[in-house]
């Protein structure tokens, strides 16, 4: 008897709820970690293992398969090269959900669903984000002294207070 | 249609609601920050969950 494995039917219509399944594997698969609500958490995960099947085993019929549903080729070419080969000696459960919070606004659950291993790819992340993030700072900190010392060379008449927003 | 037959008191209406109390979730300390947080999930005090960060959370400016 197989009641009530009905599955997620996320309030959507077959295509919509196709196509957003679709996107989810794909950006699990692309950025290692998404923060979702946990019912489409738990829609998203047995299609992503399904998936990282497909990559373990690596020939062309299943480069195939795979292809057919991920939306990108940047997903397909990771899920074979990256993702399939890190999990050659797992059996199963390559993902994990950590329910993390609600929303503000409609009080959501939410959760993160990743792979495993993504520690390492999402820490790398991040630093090379702050990395940017304090390059694109100085950047700016440093056109808008020059902009306040060519107005003061220029007459200085009414001294600029902008350091004060500078600071974050 | 069927109406009712009689007043309805206060005191059924209360008695009733005698059980309709709702209860507090049961919170769990978190093992990192020693805050309360939900269990089974990543605390929301410090953004650990078994162990090791798993979100970001913005310092207090």
């Amino acid at each position: 008897m197989r009641h009530k494995v009905a599955g997620y039917k996320l309030g959507r219509n077959t295509a919509h709820r196709r196509s957003l399944l679709r996107n989810l594997v794909t950006s699990v698969i692309v950025e290692e970690r998404i923060e979702t609500t946990i019912p489409k958490a738990k829609a998203a995960k047995p299609i992503v293992e399904k998936m990282i099947t497909l990559g373990k085993r690596g020939d062309l019929a299943a480069r195939r398969l795979a292809g057919a549903y991920l939306m990108t080729d940047e997903a397909l070419v990771k899920l074979f090269d990256t993702v399939g080969p890190r999990f050659g000696d797992r059996n199963g459960g390559y993902t994990r959900i950590i329910r993390t919070g609600w929303n503000k606004g409609d009080g959501a659950d939410k959760a993160f669903l990743e792979l495993l291993g993504s520690e390492k790819v999402l820490d790398e992340k991040r630093e090379k984000r702050a990395e940017n993030r304090a390059k694109k700072n100085a950047e700016a900190r440093k056109a808008m002294e020059d902009a306040e010392a060519q107005a003061q060379h220029d007459g200085g008449i009414e001294p600029v207070k902008e350091e004060s927003e500078d600071k974050k | 249609m069927p109406n009712p037959k009689r007043r309805h008191s206060q005191k059924r209406t209360s008695t009733r609601r005698a059980h309709d109390a709702l209860k507090s979730h049961s919170l769990s300390e978190c093992p990192n920050c020693h805050e309360k947080k939900m269990p089974h999930r990543a605390c929301v005090k410090c953004g650990y969950y078994k162990g090791r960060e798993v979100v970001e959370v913005k310092e207090a400016s």
